[in-house]
């Protein structure tokens, strides 16, 4: 059954003309490689500690699995999976026991309060980031153990629980042990083949976006303590399954297979095979359940060889065994170069617009103190449709605070932002981002291990972005992008393997592809030499050309020069002057405060 | 109240251990941004010491400590070059997996050398102490809140007097700059290493004859501990011994008259309540802004 649903699933449905993808091809290999797993676990009549091993490994696995989701592709820990997995494994016992339900009720029942008590968890921990989260992970598993082990009335304490039926599927009896194992096998290749296309939807790219830089996520406009509550809660829901499905396997169960020390079990299947792939986890998984018998001579020193083995995993592979073999696969076989045809060049706001006067982005008495020191101290901003708008000012003035306040990064002391007619003032980054605003960093923020086209697609993906609607148009729409900044044909490469210039090319690709009202640009300038900043000059005056309103900040002032309509000069986090370039520039209080102060350092 | 004031006493004792162990992660966080969670391990590594020097040995109870704390100390530098060290440039994910990792290891290597049967370390002072009213003052509890408040006050004049205090800071405070300015980062934290397991050594030597010393008792004590440095404040000194005195108090009570088995829930159950309601924990620590 698994394996038609499988099946069914390989041929893409609904989206008419799509074109014959070499993935599709994947899928239906996959789909049949897991339905002859099916049967072959069917027909060879498995016994004893051999099927004991394979039950154990497929619903451990899919377990793990919900790790490859909130570790591997989320970057959040979690050191309660045995928890969530006793969750679902004590609802099937207790359920069926007990209270006399159906497996698949209880089981249902036990999926559910896994990913409650995970949402719960993530909830409450998931604002405050990394240590928090182990610890509080550590405490529900540890409350967990204790309530399991000492709640005797309900979960008859340490005794465990015996007695656990099989269900029957469809008439179909499971009570025979080959045959859950088949079943539990084909529930293992269905969540497997979901956790792996979950990579390639736009929740699974938001995800892996959090994970390699959160804060360019979010002003990417992703949501990111709903990416990574979500992300946690499925994994909760896939421990709770796996635990269920456990608990039917082996018809008996205690608190001590769901203690803290198997949470650690888990955490190291996934590390070993390699969290960021189903396949590493599946591997890894299957890895850690053999080795033990295959190092039965160690066993007083095993547990120890094991803590040591997560060291060196760590220090030696930490990607896993997966990401090691992916390594060098990449290395020998790189991504081939885009073939584009026919592609739609990116529809820019407004073709060809021309300055109306009417402002975009209106900022009243903005503020921004850390403690004492006041970084931006009641700035007026006023920026026009159309215009590129420059903020210029000496090193300390300020600049890099606006816009990070600006971007929502920092919550402003005081003060009004106004968008499009809309006070943003109070709206988080990814808010922000849905109201129009874009943004790129000065130290280059890239999602370091997703694909440049990936990269690009995340931005595309910002809510209120009409023109990427479905995954074709999205696709496209990164294409165009990207294409924008000439690097279309390089899509399918990983962004570590571009250059410096490069890589900030695909940052404000990677704005643009989101359609942005007002785009920023946080010293775009910065760090490239002067081929790069000649190519820089020409990508922005060809935006420029097109209409985009920006506003840049740069210590170039040759670069400045060459693009702006409008300077504004900060000093000492307060505004000393606005206006056209040429009589900014002439200021003698600018002159004082920027060049000035330039030239007595001049020789240093 | 001579019944409560005895729990408060026995509350406070306890809580003095959880302190000093959260001393050691509050100062290793502050040098490398990272969680040990193998800190409790150390002190587990002290107990199993002193069983084996003053009781298998059969050497003097002073030589038996002095003799730990060296070994301990000798440890950290060996856990920072085996466990920190290789993955300092990462982020603090594989670091805090690798130190899980190490505390797998330790506990096991110490399960296959000694075997799973717990151990007990006599006190030196045999069971004296004083009665003040209704009031016995256990000695050992004595010793070690007296021991605890002198670690505290020594950490305070070796951060806020004392040279390699202020680069100590410097390094927890701003590394690049730190290094720019001449200080060694790599030495800084290999003292900061040191000194932290030195102190959880201190810790198990401490605890080891008021509790089984068993190769479990390290990470329990480890993991109230850290909770009590987040319920204090994270990061901040004052803050975990604070969170630590609170944390001993509040479970004495809780198994004294709610509940015997579920005394370990009451520290989690805690954390999660301060989570809550003031994440920054009690002292407060100053939410860091991303750059």
């Amino acid at each position: 059954m698994s394996a038609d649903s499988l099946a069914a699933k390989a041929v893409p449905t609904g989206r008419g003309k799509r074109r014959w993808h070499p993935g599709d091809l994947g899928t239906v290999v996959y789909a049949i490689v897991a339905s002859c797993t099916v049967l072959a676990v069917l027909s060879v009549p498995l016994q004893g500690y051999a099927l004991n091993l394979l039950m154990q490994a497929s619903t451990y696995a899919i377990a793990v699995l919900g790790l490859t989701i909130v570790l591997g592709y989320t970057g959040q820990i979690n050191l309660a999976q045995a928890a969530f997995f006793g969750l679902g494994a004590y609802s099937v016992a207790l359920g069926t026991t007990t209270l006399s339900l159906s497996f698949w009720l209880a089981a249902i029942l036990g999926i559910g309060i896994a990913a409650l008590a995970g949402a719960i968890l993530g909830l409450t921990s998931l604002r405050l980031g990394g240590h928090y989260l182990a610890m509080v992970t550590i405490s529900f598993q540890m409350i967990a153990t204790l309530i399991l082990t000492n709640w005797i009335a309900v979960t008859h304490g340490p005794d465990g629980v015996p007695g656990i039926a099989r269900p029957t599927l469809l008439g179909l009896s499971l009570a025979e042990g080959t045959r859950y194992l088949a079943f539990c096998i084909g529930i293992l290749c269905i969540v497997g083949y979901w956790v792996y296309r979950l990579r390639m939807m736009r929740l699974g790219r938001a995800m892996q976006a959090v994970r390699d830089n959160e804060l360019a996520a979010g002003v990417t406009g992703v949501n990111t303590y709903q990416t990574k509550v979500l992300a946690f809660t499925l994994s909760a829901a896939l421990g709770g399954l796996g635990g269920g499905l456990f608990a039917g396997g082996f018809t008996y169960i205690s608190p001590d297979q769901f203690s803290f020390s198997e949470s650690v079990v888990f955490l190291t299947m996934a590390l070993l095979g390699g969290a960021r792939s189903p396949f590493g986890t599946a591997f890894g998984t299957g890895l850690l359940i053999l080795l033990p018998e295959w190092l039965r001579f160690l066993k007083v020193i095993y547990l120890a060889v094991y803590g040591a083995a997560v060291i060196l995993i760590m220090v030696f592979m930490p990607e896993g065994i997966w990401g090691f073999v992916n390594r060098f696969w990449q290395k020998f076989y790189p991504p081939p170069l885009r073939v584009l045809d026919g592609l739609a060049p990116l529809p820019l706001t407004l073709e060809k617009g021309e300055p109306d006067g009417s402002v975009i982005l209106e900022v009243s008495a903005l503020s921004k103190h850390f403690g004492g020191l006041k970084a931006v101290d009641q700035v007026d901003l006023k920026i026009a449709h159309n215009t590129v708008h420059a903020l210029i000012g000496p090193n300390g003035s300020g600049k890099s605070t606006l816009l990070n306040v600006l971007s929502g990064i920092y919550r402003s002391s005081g003060g009004h932002i106004v968008l499009s007619g809309r006070d943003i003032s109070a709206l988080p980054p990814h808010r922000r981002a849905a109201s129009g605003m874009g943004r790129t960093f000065q130290n280059i923020r890239l999602f370091g291990a997703m694909s440049i086209l990936d990269n690009v697609k995340v931005g595309a993906e910002r809510p209120g972005n009409t023109l990427a609607s479905g995954a074709k148009a999205l696709d496209s729409h990164a294409l165009a992008a990207l294409e924008f900044v000439g690097l279309a044909e390089r899509a399918d490469e990983s962004v570590g393997s571009l250059s410096y210039g490069h890589q900030r090319h695909v940052e404000i690709a990677r704005a643009l592809a989101g359609n942005p009202a007002l785009l920023l640009l946080d010293e775009p300038g910065a760090g490239l030499n002067h081929i790069e900043k000649d190519a820089l000059v020409l990508l922005l005056q060809r935006l420029k050309g097109h209409g985009l309103t920006i506003l840049i900040i740069d210590h170039d002032m040759n670069l400045v020069e060459q693009v702006a309509d409008h300077i504004t000069v900060l000093n000492f986090g307060r505004r000393i002057a606005d206006g056209k370039p040429i009589d900014v520039l002439h200021d003698p209080q600018v002159i004082a405060a920027y060049l000035g102060e330039e030239a007595a350092h001049g020789t240093a | 109240m001579g019944f409560n004031l005895q729990l408060l006493f026995t509350g406070i004792g306890v809580g003095s251990i959880y302190a000093l162990v959260a001393l050691g992660f509050v100062l290793i966080y502050r040098a490398t941004n990272v969680v040990n969670f193998a800190q409790g391990d150390f002190a587990m590594l002290g107990a199993f010491s002193m069983v084996v020097l003053a009781i298998d040995f059969g050497l003097p109870y002073w030589l038996s400590i002095i003799l730990t704390l060296a070994a301990l100390a000798a440890f950290g530098a060996i856990f920072n070059l085996a466990v920190y060290y290789p993955l300092r440039n990462r982020s603090f994910l594989p670091v805090i997996i690798s130190t899980i990792g190490a505390s797998i290891l330790l506990e096991n290597g110490v399960l296959a050398a000694y075997g799973p049967r717990p151990q007990s370390l006599p006190t030196v002072f045999s069971g004296q102490g004083i009665t003040i009213g209704s009031v016995f003052l256990d000695s050992q509890y004595l010793l070690i809140i007296g021991v605890a408040a002198a670690m505290v006050a020594f950490q305070f004049l070796l951060f806020e007097r004392t040279f390699i205090g202020k680069k100590l800071q410097a390094v927890s405070q701003d590394k690049e700059m730190a290094s720019l300015l001449g200080i060694s980062v790599g030495t800084m934290i290999m003292v900061t290493f040191i000194y932290s397991a030195t102190l959880g050594g201190l810790a198990g030597v401490l605890v080891a004859p008021i509790l089984f010393v068993s190769v479990g008792m390290g990470s329990s004590i480890a993991l109230k501990a850290f909770a009590a440095s987040i319920i204090g404040g994270f990061g901040e000194v004052t803050g975990a011994i604070i969170g630590g005195l609170i944390l001993g108090v509040i479970e004495t009570f809780g198994a004294a008259y709610i509940s015997v088995p579920y005394k370990d829930a009451f520290a989690f159950l805690g954390l999660f309540i301060v989570l809550l309601f003031r994440p920054q924990g009690l002292l407060g620590e100053r939410v860091a802004e991303k750059a």
